[in-house]
């Protein structure tokens, strides 16, 4: 990969920081009225999504990482392992529990979601915006309570709990926000 | 206002018409302070054969003919003082390379002036009553305080006598990364620049008496406690850096050390090396009187003045 030096930090530049790829949230330029002038970096570790300040001197250069997004479709999870497929290429990447972490609550087979592959190999996986899924289990609701506020837990065929409204029962396909983790609505099944 | 709504290009100028008419007042009142104390205006090419060698200033070549466009009028109004000019100012467009950032455009307006027969001391004072002049904190007296002091009271480590190591182990604290290998002098800039300055008093902040290492063009002198010090200031308006001044470097020698240095840390640096400006060498070879000068960023005075949070706000059109 190439290098980067400090001047061609843009926010979105993904690179190699203490062996792991980091994206860059933002690049302060800062210099003194003579002498050396630095460069203080907001990082993202993509591996442990924890965020970094440091600082360089300007010129210094970190290693590009080789990092790409690419939208692929869920196949299965085999228990162990997430599996995923490149629609065109039909080549199909594993990815483990660290990559997918939370993010499996909301994978539904045949889904397209977004998966970030470092070194060609999955880091981490992001679910769309909004996913439908089916309601396996929650309490019986009152009918013709359509208006009124007022919400109970419901379980989805992924595992994932969420509060939906009380009218809503078993077998009802919802949409979600995977990245707030809310009922947005009634969704066709 | 907005722009050219089918082609979305930006050809609006990124001040507002109020700050244009705040700095066309600033410029004004500039050149009336310096024209009521019979300092002389001089108008410097901006377009020269030659540049700094300062290894952290990267200029602006022309393509073809070899020439730089300058990152400040110094060596010019050098050559004015060596030859009998008196005092003099410059106000004007300066060059820099790579620096691009809030407070930082790499064409900007520079106020450089010279005081033959001064010191820093007097100079400071001189600069405190321009600041005052062109409406910068009109009530709050500047304040003055050494490079020792304000480093001993913000940090607890003198910056003359700490070791590098306790330098090295600070500047890695505040960089989150490990400074070993790296100077005094980049060690001090960083922990100056991101521990110190942003805990500056507010107002106008005379910071002097710096260290030796970071003594550019500055003389040297001795400070009341025996320590070697460069006889520089910087000035700070509400704890932005605003000026950078000196009690004079006047020895061709030492000026020649100081180029050949500066092209030995370029060279590790891997930027490209730097001729001597020969002519700036034989002017002092003939002898630079005795002066005192400093160079005062405008657009981050107007910044100031109009509250800009970014220097684009106040350049008709930011690079």
């Amino acid at each position: 990969m190439a290098n980067y030096s400090t001047n061609e930090f843009r926010s979105g530049l993904k690179v190699m920081l203490d062996g792991d790829p980091c994206s860059i949230i933002e690049n302060e330029f800062v210099k003194p009225g003579k002498g050396q002038a630095f460069s203080r970096v907001r990082l993202k570790n993509l591996k442990t999504g924890r965020v970094w300040d440091r600082t360089f001197k300007s010129g210094e250069s970190l290693e590009g990482a080789d990092v790409s997004e690419q939208n692929m479709q869920y196949l299965y999870n085999d228990g162990e392992y997430w599996h995923f497929m490149e629609p065109e290429t039909f080549e199909q990447h594993q990815a483990d529990k660290t990559s997918v972490g939370d993010t499996a609550l909301w994978l539904r087979e045949q889904d397209t979601c977004i998966v970030i592959l470092y070194n060609g190999s999955p880091l981490a996986v992001a679910a769309a915006n909004h996913v439908d899924l089916e309601i396996t289990q929650t309490d019986p609701g009152l009918k013709g309570d359509t208006a009124q506020g007022g919400t109970k837990p419901a379980t989805l065929s992924t595992g994932a709990v969420i509060k939906v409204p009380l009218f809503l029962n078993e077998g009802e396909v919802v949409s979600v926000d995977t990245r707030t983790g809310e009922y947005l609505n009634r969704a066709k099944k | 206002m907005s722009d050219n709504v089918n082609t979305g290009i930006q050809w609006r100028p990124t001040a507002s018409n109020d700050a244009l008419i705040k700095r066309a007042r600033l410029l004004a009142q500039v050149r009336e302070f310096f024209a009521l104390r019979r300092v002389l205006e001089v108008d410097l090419p901006v377009l020269g054969e030659r540049t700094v060698s300062d290894p952290h200033l990267d200029s602006l070549s022309t393509e073809g003919s070899q020439h730089y466009l300058q990152t400040s009028p110094e060596y010019y109004m050098k050559r004015l003082l060596a030859s009998g000019s008196g005092p003099i100012y410059s106000l004007g467009k300066a060059f820099r390379a790579n620096d691009r950032g809030r407070q930082h455009n790499p064409e900007f307006t520079l106020l450089e002036w010279y005081r033959p027969g001064w010191d820093e001391s007097q100079l400071m004072a001189e600069v405190a009553d321009l600041l005052q002049d062109v409406g910068c904190a009109p009530n709050a007296v500047a304040q003055r305080v050494t490079y020792r002091d304000i480093f001993l009271a913000t940090v607890n480590l003198d910056p003359h006598r700490a070791s590098l190591a306790q330098l090295v182990q600070l500047a890695s604290d505040i960089a989150q990364r490990n400074m070993r290998g790296e100077s005094r002098a980049t060690c001090l800039d960083l922990i100056f620049s991101f521990e110190i300055e942003a805990r500056l008093p507010p107002g106008v902040v005379f910071v002097h008496d710096y260290p030796e290492c970071l003594c550019a063009l500055a003389q040297l002198g001795v400070d009341g406690q025996g320590v070697t010090v460069a006889r520089r200031f910087e000035v700070f308006l509400d704890r932005t850096e605003l000026a950078n001044g000196y009690f004079e470097l006047l020895d061709a020698n030492e000026q020649r050390q100081r180029f050949s240095e500066d092209n030995r840390q370029r060279k590790i640096m891997g930027k490209a090396e730097i001729a001597a400006d020969e002519k700036l060498l034989a002017a002092l070879d003939e002898g630079l009187p005795s002066c005192a000068g400093v160079a005062l960023g405008i657009d981050r005075l107007l910044m100031h003045l109009v509250g800009a949070q970014h220097i684009d706000e106040v350049i008709a059109f930011s690079s």
